[in-house]
C-alpha cells in the first residue's frame, strides 16, 4: 500500500464514487453514507502521508512512475514534495467537510451530488501529485468535468451562465499551455517535468512559453485582469462547490506556477516578474475596494479571496525579485514560505467563509447582507464561529490568515517598501470589509422577521465549523509543523530560481 | 493472370462480395416475416469478415493484382475499425427501422457493398481503383439515404449528395486524368500509385501536374466534408436517417482518410511541399466554418454534422504534416472521431422511436431526470467530442496539434487549438441541456428497450473513456502502420 500511496489516493475517491452513483436516486441516504465513508477513508489514507514523506530529506517522495504511452514516453508518474503534501492533507480534509456540510442540504439526486465532489477530489489529488506535464495537464483539465455539473445542476438561478463561463474561461486559458507543452515537448522529447526543467531554452522561447503557463494559471489562481469568472462561478455555485472552489481548486493555479514556471522557465519568469507583483499589488488593493461595496455576501468573499490569492502570487514572485537582483536568499525563502502557508491558511479560511455563507443561506434563501442583520440574537454559537473565521479573514494575529501575509510582507519589505506598502493595505481593507460585513450580519437589531424565526446551527453543522474552526486556530498559534513539512521543499524551489538556463 | 495468392489476399474482400449477393438472393427468396433475420445475418457477415482480415494478416505490406491492390498495416487497421463501426450501425440501427418499416433486406446489402467500397478504397495501389471504391461507396451511401423514399426530406439530401457527389467524382476523375497525362511525359504513363512518382515529371509539365493534384485535392476535400467543399454535409446528415446519417459519420471518415493517404502520400508523395498549404488552407476553413455554424444550429444532427466539417480539420492538420508521424495522429483522430461520431448518433437512436425523431437539442432536456444513464453516455460522447481530458478526443487533439508542430506549423496548431474553444461552447450546451434543463413538458422521452443495443452502446461510450486512459496500444498500431 505504502508503495502506491499516491495512486491510492487519486483512485480512492474516484472509484469510490461509483458505488455512489449506483446507490443511485433510491436510496439517498445509503448515497450519503458511502460517500462519507469513501471521503473519511481518503483522508485516514492521507494522513499517511505524514508517516511516509520525510521532510527533512526534502525532494520528491513517494515516486511512482510507470510507462503510459510507450511511443511518446508519456509516464503516468507521481511523486510528492512536501508542499504537494500539505495541499494533499488539506484537499482530503476538506473533502470530508464538503460532503457532512451537504447532506441534507442537497435535496436533488444527492448520490450525483456527492459522486461529483469525490471525482472532484481525486483528480485534485491527482494535480497536486503528477510529475508528468502531460498527466498533470489532462487532469489539470479534467477537474473542469465534475465542477462544470456541480454548479450547473446545483447552482444558483444563473448557474448556467456561471458554469458556461467557468468552464470556457478556464479551458481558454489552458489550451495555450498544453501548446507550449507540446512545443517543449519537441525539444525535450518527454514529459517528464525535472526533465524540462534541465532543458536550456533561449529567452525568446521562454518569454513565449512563460505566458502560455502564464495564463493558464493566472486564469485559475485567479490574477487581475483574468479573475471575472470567479465571482460569478462562486455566488451561483453550491456551498460546497464554492468551498471546493475557493479551497482548493484556486491553489491549483499557483501550484502549477511553482511546478511549471519557477523551474522550466526560470529567466523569464525573473524578467517578468515586476508584472506579476504589480497584477498582485492591483489584486491586493483594488479588489480590496471592489470586495468592500458588495451586496452579495459570497460575491464579497469571493473578491476578497482573488485579495488573498494576490499574497501567494506576490509572494512567489517577490522570491523572483530578491534571488535574481539582491541576492538574498533568507529573505525570498521567506515570502516563498509565506506564500505556501497563505496558500494553505486561506483553503481553511475561505472554505470557512463559505460554509457560513451556506449556512445563512439554507435558512434564508438569500445571500444578500440587507437581508440579515442581528443573527447573533438568534445564533449565538454560530456568531461565534462566523466572527473567528472573519478574523482570520482579515489576517488577525492568532490565526492562520497573520502567518502567511506577515512573511510575505516582511519579504517584500526587503525587496521594495513600496510594494510592502501596498501589500500592507490589505491589513486596513481586508478588516473593512470583513468588519462592515460582520456588523451588517450578525450585529444590530433583527429587521427582518424572517431572521428571528432562524435556527441555530446544528450538529452537523458545529461539526463542519469546528474542524475549519480548528484548522485556522492550529495554524495560526502554531505554524510551525507546516513549516517544517515544507521547509526543504521551500528551500529547494528558492534555489533552483538562481539557476540560469540561457 | 491472377494467382491464387492474389485471390488470397483479397479474401476478405472476395468473401464479402459474395456474402453480400447472397444476402440479397435470401432476402428476394424470404418470407417477409423472417426479415428480421436479416439483421443479424449482416451482423454475422461482417464479424467473420473482419475475423479474416485479423488472421489473415500478412507479416508485412503485400499487393496483388500487380500492384492494383495493396494489403498493408494501415489498411488492415481501417478496414477493421469500418467493419467494427458499421456493425455498431446495424447494432444501433435496428430498433429505428422496425419502428419505421424499414427493416429490409436493401439496407443491410447496401450497407455492406458500401464497406466493400470503403476496403477497396483504403487498399488502392491504382488510381482506378481508388475511384471504383470510392464510386462503389458513393452510389450505396446514395441510396441508403433515400432509403425512405416516401420521405421528402431524406430524397431531397439524397439528390442533393448525388449530383454534389457526382461533381466531386468528376473532379477527382478529371484531376486523376491530368496526373495521367504528365506521368506519360517522363516515360511509359502509368497509373499506378507506387509507380507515380518514378514517372512523373516535375519538370516538364509542372503546371499540369499541379493542376491534377488540385483537383484531386477537391475530390478529397468533398469526400472528408472539408470546407470549402462541406455544403452537402448538413443537409445529408439531417435528412438521412438516422443510422444511414451514423454510418456516413464513421466508415466514411476512415475511408476519406485512406483515400487521402493512398492518393497523397503514395501519389503524390513528392509534391508534398504543395499540398501541405493547400491542407492548410482546407483545414482552417474547415475549423473556423464547422466551429462557427455549429454553435447556431437548434438541431442536434445539423450541429453534429458541422461538428464533423470542425473534426476534419483537425484531421487535416495532421495529414498536412505529411509525414509518418502526421500519418499517424489523423489516422488515429479518424478512429477516434468514428468511435465517438457513432457513440452520439446511437444515443440519438435509442431515444427515437415510433412517429418520433429525438434529433432537436431541445428533446434532450432534462435527459438526466429521465434516464441518467443515457445522458451520461452522451456526456462521455460530447466532452469526448469537444476534446476535453481524460477522453479519447482529447488525446487524438494533441496528437494532430503535435505532428503539426513537429511539421514547424505551430501556427495552424494555434488556430486548431483556438477554434477548440470555440467548439466547446455547442458541446457542452448539450449537456447543458440534458443536466441543467428541467424536462419539457409533456415530453416522454423513452428509452428503446432493445437490449443489443443498450449494451452495445454502453460498450461503445464507456470505450471512449478507457481509451482516454489507455490510448497507447491503439497509438503504436497506428505509429507501426506507418513505420515508426
Amino acid at each position: 500500500m505504502f508503495n502506491h500511496l499516491l495512486s491510492l489516493l487519486i483512485w480512492l475517491p474516484v472509484a469510490g464514487a461509483i458505488p455512489v452513483l449506483l446507490a443511485g436516486a433510491p436510496r439517498p441516504n445509503l448515497a450519503r453514507w458511502l460517500s462519507l465513508l469513501v471521503a473519511v477513508l481518503t483522508f485516514v489514507v492521507s494522513l499517511f502521508l505524514l508517516v511516509q514523506y520525510h521532510p527533512d530529506a526534502g525532494g520528491m517522495q513517494l515516486t511512482e512512475s510507470y510507462l503510459w504511452i510507450a511511443s511518446w514516453g508519456v509516464h503516468y508518474s507521481l511523486a510528492a514534495d512536501g508542499i504537494s503534501v500539505a495541499l494533499i492533507l488539506m484537499t482530503t480534509f476538506v473533502g470530508i467537510l464538503v460532503i457532512a456540510g451537504a447532506w441534507e442540504v442537497i435535496q436533488d439526486k444527492p448520490h450525483q451530488y456527492m459522486a461529483a465532489m469525490l471525482m472532484l477530489e481525486g483528480l485534485l489529488i491527482g494535480v497536486f501529485c503528477a510529475t508528468d506535464a502531460l498527466l498533470f495537464y489532462a487532469l489539470f483539465e479534467a477537474i473542469l468535468i465534475p465542477m462544470f455539473i456541480l454548479i450547473g445542476i446545483w447552482g444558483g438561478p444563473r448557474r448556467v451562465y456561471a458554469t458556461l463561463k467557468f468552464f470556457i474561461y478556464t479551458f481558454f486559458g489552458s489550451v495555450f499551455m498544453l501548446i507550449a507543452l507540446l512545443y517543449l515537448y519537441q525539444k525535450a522529447h518527454t514529459f517528464d517535468l525535472a526533465t524540462l526543467a534541465a532543458l536550456p531554452l533561449t529567452m525568446k522561447e521562454q518569454t513565449w512559453v512563460f505566458f502560455a503557463f502564464l495564463i493558464a494559471f493566472a486564469i485559475k489562481v485567479p490574477m487581475v485582469p483574468v479573475h471575472t469568472w470567479l465571482p460569478d462561478a462562486h455566488v451561483e455555485a453550491p456551498t460546497g462547490g464554492s468551498v471546493v472552489l475557493a479551497a482548493v481548486m484556486l491553489k491549483v493555479g499557483t501550484y502549477g506556477m511553482l511546478r511549471f514556471i519557477l523551474p522550466i522557465v526560470p529567466d523569464a519568469g525573473a524578467h517578468f516578474a515586476w508584472l506579476i507583483i504589480l497584477l498582485s499589488l492591483i489584486a491586493i488593493v483594488y479588489i480590496g475596494y471592489v470586495a468592500l461595496v458588495q451586496e452579495d455576501m459570497k460575491k464579497l468573499v469571493a473578491y476578497s479571496s482573488v485579495a488573498h490569492m494576490g499574497f501567494v502570487t506576490l509572494g512567489i514572485f517577490i522570491a523572483f525579485a530578491l534571488v535574481r537582483e539582491q541576492g538574498s536568499t533568507d529573505m525570498a525563502l521567506l515570502g516563498m514560505q509565506g506564500a505556501m502557508i497563505q496558500m494553505i491558511s486561506h483553503g481553511f479560511v475561505s472554505g470557512a467563509m463559505f460554509t457560513c455563507i451556506g449556512v445563512l443561506y439554507d435558512r434564508l434563501h438569500t445571500r444578500q447582507i440587507k437581508d440579515y442583520g442581528g443573527v447573533i440574537n438568534v445564533m449565538p454559537w454560530f456568531g461565534f464561529f462566523y466572527v473567528l473565521f472573519a478574523m482570520a479573514n482579515c489576517g488577525l494575529p492568532g490565526t492562520s490568515g497573520f502567518v502567511g501575509e506577515f512573511m510575505v510582507i516582511l519579504a517584500s519589505f526587503a525587496a521594495n517598501p513600496w510594494i510592502a506598502l501596498f501589500a500592507a493595505f490589505t491589513l486596513i481593507i481586508g478588516a473593512a470589509y470583513t468588519l462592515w460585513l460582520v456588523k451588517r450580519v450578525l450585529w444590530g437589531d433583527i429587521t427582518n422577521s424572517h431572521v428571528a424565526e432562524m435556527k441555530e446551527i446544528n450538529g452537523r453543522e458545529t461539526f463542519v465549523l469546528v474542524s475549519f474552526a480548528a484548522a485556522v486556530l492550529a495554524l495560526g498559534i502554531w505554524p510551525q509543523p507546516l513549516v517544517h513539512l515544507m521547509d526543504s521543499s521551500v528551500s529547494q524551489l528558492v534555489q533552483q530560481l538562481a539557476i540560469h538556463k540561457i | 493472370m491472377p494467382t491464387l495468392n492474389d485471390i488470397l489476399i483479397m479474401l476478405p474482400e472476395f468473401y464479402l462480395v459474395a456474402a453480400a449477393c447472397l444476402l440479397l438472393l435470401l432476402d428476394a427468396f424470404m418470407k417477409p416475416e423472417q426479415r428480421p433475420v436479416l439483421h443479424w445475418l449482416s451482423i454475422a457477415v461482417l464479424l467473420v469478415g473482419a475475423y479474416l482480415l485479423v488472421m489473415g494478416q500478412p507479416p508485412q505490406s503485400v499487393t496483388a493484382f500487380g500492384g492494383m491492390f495493396v494489403r498493408d498495416e494501415t489498411s488492415e487497421i481501417l478496414k477493421v475499425f469500418a467493419l467494427l463501426t458499421t456493425v455498431l450501425v446495424m447494432v444501433y440501427a435496428r430498433p429505428y427501422l422496425i419502428d419505421r418499416k424499414l427493416l429490409i433486406g436493401e439496407f443491410y446489402t447496401l450497407m455492406i457493398f458500401a464497406v466493400i467500397g470503403i476496403m477497396l478504397l483504403v487498399s488502392a495501389g491504382n488510381l482506378v481503383i481508388v475511384y471504383l471504391g470510392l464510386e462503389l461507396l458513393s452510389l450505396s451511401s446514395y441510396a441508403l439515404v433515400a432509403l425512405n423514399r416516401d420521405a421528402k426530406l431524406p430524397s431531397e439530401a439524397a439528390i442533393k449528395y448525388f449530383v454534389l457527389g457526382a461533381l466531386a467524382s468528376g473532379m477527382l476523375l478529371y484531376g486523376m486524368s491530368m496526373v495521367y497525362g504528365a506521368s506519360g511525359m517522363g516515360g511509359t504513363p502509368s497509373l499506378d500509385l507506387a509507380q507515380l512518382h518514378n514517372v512523373m515529371s516535375y519538370t516538364t509539365a509542372p503546371t499540369l501536374l499541379l493542376f491534377g493534384l488540385i483537383f484531386m485535392i477537391v475530390g478529397i476535400g468533398f469526400k472528408l466534408g472539408a470546407a470549402p467543399f462541406h455544403m452537402w454535409i448538413p443537409d445529408v446528415y439531417q435528412g438521412a436517417p438516422t443510422p444511414v446519417t451514423t454510418f456516413i459519420a464513421s466508415g466514411s471518415k476512415l475511408a476519406a482518410f485512406g483515400m487521402a493517404y493512398r492518393l497523397l502520400d503514395a501519389g503524390m508523395g513528392d509534391l508534398s511541399h504543395h499540398w501541405q498549404l493547400m491542407l492548410a488552407v482546407l483545414a482552417v476553413l474547415s475549423l473556423a466554418i464547422g466551429n462557427l455554424v455549429a454553435i447556431v444550429q437548434t438541431n442536434l444532427k445539423r450541429m453534429l454534422a458541422y461538428s464533423t466539417i470542425s473534426h476534419m480539420g483537425y484531421l487535416l492538420l495532421g495529414l498536412s504534416a505529411a509525414g509518418p508521424e502526421g500519418y499517424a495522429a489523423a489516422m488515429f483522430y479518424a478512429i477516434c472521431y468514428a468511435l465517438m461520431g457513432v457513440a452520439a448518433f446511437g444515443v440519438m437512436l435509442a431515444l427515437s422511436r415510433a412517429g418520433f425523431e429525438c434529433e432537436e437539442i431541445a428533446d434532450f432536456k432534462g435527459l438526466n431526470q429521465r434516464s441518467p444513464w443515457m445522458a451520461f453516455l452522451m456526456l462521455l460522447a460530447m466532452f469526448s467530442l469537444a476534446g476535453v481530458p481524460p477522453l479519447f478526443g482529447f488525446w487524438a487533439k494533441v496528437l494532430v496539434l503535435e505532428a503539426a508542430i513537429h511539421a514547424d506549423m505551430l501556427w495552424l496548431a494555434i488556430v486548431g487549438i483556438v477554434f477548440a474553444i470555440v467548439g466547446l461552447y455547442y458541446y457542452l450546451y448539450v449537456i447543458k441541456v440534458m443536466y441543467f434543463d428541467k424536462p419539457a413538458e409533456g415530453s416522454t422521452l423513452q428509452v428503446q428497450s432493445d437490449k443489443p443495443l443498450r449494451v452495445v452502446l454502453s460498450l461503445n461510450a464507456l470505450s471512449l473513456l478507457v481509451l482516454g486512459l489507455y490510448w497507447g496500444p491503439l497509438l503504436g498500431w497506428c505509429r507501426r502502420a506507418f513505420g515508426l
